[in-house]
């Protein structure tokens, strides 16, 4: 691998590590629920920037995991992080399953639409009956702990070790789906994404690929709704919200859509942006209308930098080059 | 007598109203090259849309080596050794040559399941990715992204990537496209190598290429075929001077 994209990566980890050090609870606090929507963003990249399927109902994924968790949890004793993480993982790769299994039939416009209709469903599912706790949410009474016999590995109560593991589980993701575009799997999702007709063409049947794709998209979603939950210790519908599915289409093409750096730079960028215009410090009373700076200083990015963040280096190399061409 | 592999029977589509392909029979044999010609509209894409399984035939029957594929969806003809070509380029610009040679070769070897695998080290695809280049004139070019590629590269990158499938027979659609002289030149140099172990149906409006590489030659108008036959009898028919080389000869 290009030791000029690993190295940033093990810098941002080492950083990423190293932070708690120097921040307080409020900073540990905003970059565990970062790195939480880093790896959404990492989820929708797999979809969206591999195979080329514009997905508009990843909160639902994120959501129902979430959900799962507070549901299946005893209220008396925590529950084992041994099972409830990929019970509540497989509940969202089961939704993306079925999500996936009827709007892959359709193209374009029409997927973005089935795939909305289907966040819409499940949405009002957790809004409107009693499963869900209506618009108020729902509590988780004890955080879930890792335990062999009466040794307790680690309690996703403490935020320290929370922060952590969603550190690892981060970069577990990243390197699991650096390994899987590299693969022939991954290859096949990045032929579909370029030109599915060709692949129909050399004998690829499509179709179970573009929804192993979505299933896999929808366990990632799920490890991000599972460790939300567990954050928060509390669900309400809005994480099924199309506009958390709309955000998340944002922090992938503000970092750059086509790679796995540009869904974790993205994220980044737009939680340090959100928190940025929320500030009453720098904004004053303007702060309420947070939304409109976020979205113009989005329009403007995207203008500015059609790669995205990403592309900034290169995009700075190919100008400093231009002029300096130019002077000699 | 050759060995025929690709059968097509009284093979018709209809568009609503429109019947674009009219009970049109044909045979594909080993080491021939099988050339359609006809006007535009005439029904010679979709003839060879409905042999690759691009398009459903609306009635009539499509055998591959005397199995019955008519209802077999392209992926699986493509896999079973029918390969096509397309008449606008439909390479992946971003790849690099080996690697559309190689995706087109991970069809027959996918392990889809191998995620820790890298594919640029697969053993079955790789050596079949950079064969189908050389076969294909493309041995000095592997390491360049197919978007630079010139016109007539590119066109060579195509049937590199239908190479690597492995197909018995090759459906080709007007490869010679656009193409100069000299490109044109390399490219039937490259089809009658390719003549010795393949059934090639060659779609194709230059009829000086047609004439000098085609072993028979079916004449579609309307969608329907007015004649079949050896170049020369085809030449000389009366209804084809009339309706599609202007009187020629």
């Amino acid at each position: 691998m290009n030791p000029a994209r690993i190295v940033p990566v093990l810098l941002a980890t080492l950083a990423l590590a190293l932070w708690p050090l120097a921040a307080g609870s409020y900073g540990i606090d905003f970059a565990t629920k970062t790195m939480i929507f880093a790896i959404l963003a990492l989820s929708l990249e797999l979809l969206v920037g591999t195979t080329g399927l514009v997905c508009f109902g990843q909160a639902a994924l994120f959501g129902l995991a979430g959900y799962a968790v507070v549901q299946l949890s005893p209220a008396d004793a925590p529950a084992s992080l041994f099972w409830l993480l990929p019970v509540s993982m497989a509940v969202a790769a089961a939704y993306a399953l079925f999500m996936g299994a009827l709007s892959l039939r359709t193209r374009g416009v029409y997927f973005i639409m089935v795939t909305l209709a289907f966040a819409q469903m499940a949405y009002y599912v957790v809004h409107d009956t009693p499963l869900g706790g209506g618009t108020d949410g729902i509590y988780l009474s004890l955080k879930p702990v890792a335990e062999i016999g009466s040794t307790v590995l680690l309690d996703l109560g403490d935020p320290l070790a929370l922060y952590y593991f969603v550190l690892g589980a981060l970069a577990l993701v990243f390197v699991f789906l650096a390994l899987l575009l590299r693969s022939p799997f991954g290859r096949a999702l990045a032929g579909i994404r370029i030109n599915e007709q060709r692949m129909r063409a050399t004998g690829f049947t499509t179709y179970p690929y573009k929804l192993a794709a979505f299933v896999i998209s929808g366990a990632i979603a799920g490890l991000g709704g599972f460790l939300f939950a567990v954050k928060d210790g509390y669900v309400n519908p809005e994480l099924l919200s199309w506009h958390l599915s709309g955000s998340v289409l944002v922090m992938i093409i503000l970092g750059g859509i086509g790679h796995l750096r540009g869904a974790v730079i993205g994220a980044f960028a737009f939680a340090l942006l959100q928190e940025f215009f929320k500030s009453e410090a720098i904004f004053g009373d303007f702060s309420k209308h947070w939304l409109l700076g976020l979205g113009l200083t989005i329009i403007v990015s995207v203008a500015l930098l059609p790669r995205g963040l990403i592309g900034i280096g290169a995009l700075l190399s190919r100008r400093l080059q231009r002029r300096v061409g130019g002077t000699l | 007598m050759s060995e025929v592999l690709l059968r097509a029977s009284q093979l018709t589509r209809r568009f609503g109203g429109l019947v674009a392909v009219d009970g049109v029979s044909l045979e594909l044999q080993r080491g021939t090259v099988h050339a359609v010609i006809g006007t535009n509209g005439a029904g010679k894409s979709t003839l060879i849309n409905i042999l690759s399984g691009e398009l459903a035939a609306s009635s009539g029957r499509v055998e591959l080596r005397g199995t019955d594929i008519t209802r077999w969806s392209q992926p699986r003809r493509a896999r079973a050794g029918v390969g096509r070509s397309y008449q606008r380029t439909t390479i992946y610009p971003v790849f690099t040559v080996l690697e559309n040679c190689r995706l087109a070769a991970q069809a027959r070897h996918p392990r889809p399941w191998a995620w820790w695998a890298d594919a640029d080290a697969c053993p079955h695809s790789v050596p079949a990715a950079r064969d189908a280049a050389a076969r294909a004139g493309l041995a000095d070019w592997l390491d360049r992204p197919a978007g630079t590629l010139s016109h007539g590269q590119r066109r060579q990158l195509e049937i590199a990537m239908c190479l690597a499938t492995q197909p018995e027979v090759l459906l080709l659609d007007e490869p010679l496209a656009g193409m100069g002289a000299e490109e044109t030149e390399r490219m039937l140099a490259l089809l009658g190598e390719l003549k010795a172990g393949h059934a090639i149906a060659l779609v194709e409006h230059d009829m000086d290429a047609v004439f000098r590489i085609a072993d028979r030659i079916t004449v579609m108008v309307n969608g329907a075929v007015l004649a079949s036959g050896e170049p020369q009898a085809v030449k000389a028919n009366a209804e084809v001077q009339a309706a599609y080389l202007g009187g020629a000869e």
